[in-house]
């Protein structure tokens, strides 16, 4: 079989299918800042300090790994006191929130997130001081090359 | 048997012809590390429930999978890495699922579970575990022979309303991208396997229908004769490769 | 296709020294239902999420979790504490049907 026919027949054939159902679904994109001021307060969160962990390209929304770490000695007088994350294009844009404490020994929190389509994820993170800082990252989630079962 | 080494010599021709390689090759490095990590890997969970199943007595025979076959870690060692193969009781070729369910009816004397049923895939990735790492290893010469040649025609008939078949992605086009995916060889290794795309661990009949899906054909039914006949191809065609069951999928 | 009732892992280092950082794993079995999705005939299924997690160790709060549609499904977690006594690590969570979760490790420390 040539490749241009296998091309006509199976890739076009297969992407254009695919594309409608899952690439072109984006959600609209959320104002965060009432979320943000909801977790952070009046004054807005600074960069720095908290960095989020995901990758760039995500081979599939439905379980994206995603790594928190904040720059803090997590002692009793210097400690992270929550740890939040949001989602722009998600439904829910809160994804998790993390309360920690001096008892937390490293402020560091992993898990695995859902993101509905390509997006930019923001982290915020309130110290103990009251201080908020934040840090953002985008994610490209790539779409399914063939249709499945719960595509449909 | 002739007809089989000619057969096989005929397929083995094509210049597409791949060494056989996982499919975990074509994934990417997040699902790479889950698989290796048997505490993250979602479908230890499903393990985890199938060891539970493995000591639970059930049915009018109020008797385990244990009492008959004591530790798994011992008695099972190998078993998954050689079915597909023939059952003498059955008559039949069985796959993992099905040797499994016939045991469950006829020394349980229990209700065979539902296919997918989160028990089943439980005790399949239970069982199949007991085998990581050893080859795949069918026999479908024999009374399995003609299923054989069943499994391969079908790998090799075009279907659906996008007229492909099998071969024509995972021997001809496996490697290159489709949209952003790299196309596996569809090696059979994995399974039972947790897929993202499921967000719960799924057989490999679950998967092959998905792919009957995918090029627009209708799904042939759980445990029938079509998909163990294509599950007795694949393993052949694997032969020599690794189990990794349980494994992680996109 | 994971029914509700949950099942998890839970793992702590059996032994630590006092005062040494270590790491606490967690896996849920729950399908983290978004309530997004519609079944094969059409149905909305409804939203069931595991919407909180606590860890307790010695007595303390180490961390405390509220979860919303954007975690995965089967979660996962990874998190730290700092090893101050011989006790367990205790794990208690709820979903939105009520159904309630418990796991404790133990933990020696010298």
């Amino acid at each position: 079989m040539k490749r241009r026919h296998f091309l006509q027949l199976g890739g076009v054939g297969i992407s254009a299918a695919a594309l409608p159902l899952r690439a072109q679904q984006l959600m609209p994109m959320q104002d965060l800042q009432p979320l943000i001021r909801s977790v952070a307060g009046d004054v807005p969160p600074k960069p720095g300090r908290v960095h989020i962990g995901l990758p760039q390209l995500a081979e599939n929304g439905n379980s994206v790994p995603l790594e928190l770490t904040v720059d803090s000695p997590m002692t009793e007088a210097d400690h992270v006191r929550s740890l939040h994350v949001f989602g722009e294009r998600n439904p829910r844009p809160l994804i998790a929130s993390f309360h920690l404490g001096p008892h937390a020994g490293r402020a560091k929190v992993t898990t695995r997130i859902r993101l509905a389509g390509s997006q930019r994820v923001v982290a915020i993170a309130v110290l103990s001081d009251g201080s908020a800082w934040s840090d953002e990252t985008e994610v490209i989630v790539t779409s399914a090359a063939c249709l499945d079962e719960m595509s449909i | 048997m002739r007809a089989l080494a000619l057969s096989l010599a005929l397929l083995a021709a094509p210049a597409w012809a791949q060494a056989p390689r996982s499919g975990l090759d074509y994934q990417g490095e997040d699902i790479r590390r889950l698989q290796a990590d048997d505490f993250a890997n979602p479908a230890m969970l499903w393990v985890e429930r199938g060891a539970a199943a493995w000591k639970r007595k059930q049915g009018a025979a109020n008797t385990s999978c244990a009492d008959c076959h004591g530790a798994a870690e011992q008695s099972m060692r190998g078993v998954a890495a050689r079915l597909p193969g023939w059952d003498k009781r059955l008559g039949r070729v069985s796959t993992l699922d099905t040797r499994i369910n016939a045991c469950i009816v006829r020394e349980q004397r229990a209700p065979e579970p539902p296919p997918e049923a989160d028990d089943a895939i439980g005790l399949q990735a239970y069982v199949a575990l007991q085998s990581r790492g050893m080859p795949l290893q069918v026999e479908v010469d024999g009374v399995a022979q003609p299923l054989f040649e069943r499994g391969r025609d079908l790998y090799n008939q075009r279907i659906g309303q996008m007229n492909l078949a099998c071969t024509h992605c995972h021997d001809q086009q496996a490697g290159k991208l489709l949209l952003v995916e790299k196309i596996s060889q569809g090696q059979p290794t994995a399974w039972p396997a947790y897929r993202m795309e499921w967000q719960a661990a799924g057989s490999l009949e679950r998967r092959l229908r998905a792919c009957f899906l995918g090029v627009r054909a209708e799904m042939p039914a759980y445990r029938s004769e079509d998909l163990v006949a294509l599950q007795l191809f694949l393993a052949q065609r694997a032969q020599g490769l690794a189990l990794e069951a349980p494994g992680v999928r996109r | 296709m994971s029914d509700t009732v949950t099942l998890g892992r839970l793992r702590v280092p059996p032994r630590a020294q006092r005062g040494e950082v270590i790491e606490v794993r967690l896996l849920l079995q729950h399908p983290m239902e978004n309530g997004f999705r519609r079944d094969t005939l059409g149905r909305s299924v409804p939203r069931n999420i595991i919407h909180r997690l606590v860890a307790r160790y010695d007595g303390r709060e180490v961390l405390r979790a509220e979860l919303g549609t954007g975690m995965a499904a089967n979660p996962y977690f990874a998190f730290f504490t700092r090893a101050t006594a011989s006790g367990e690590v205790v794990i208690e969570w709820e979903d939105d049907l009520g159904v309630k979760g418990r796991l404790t490790a133990p933990i020696e420390v010298s």
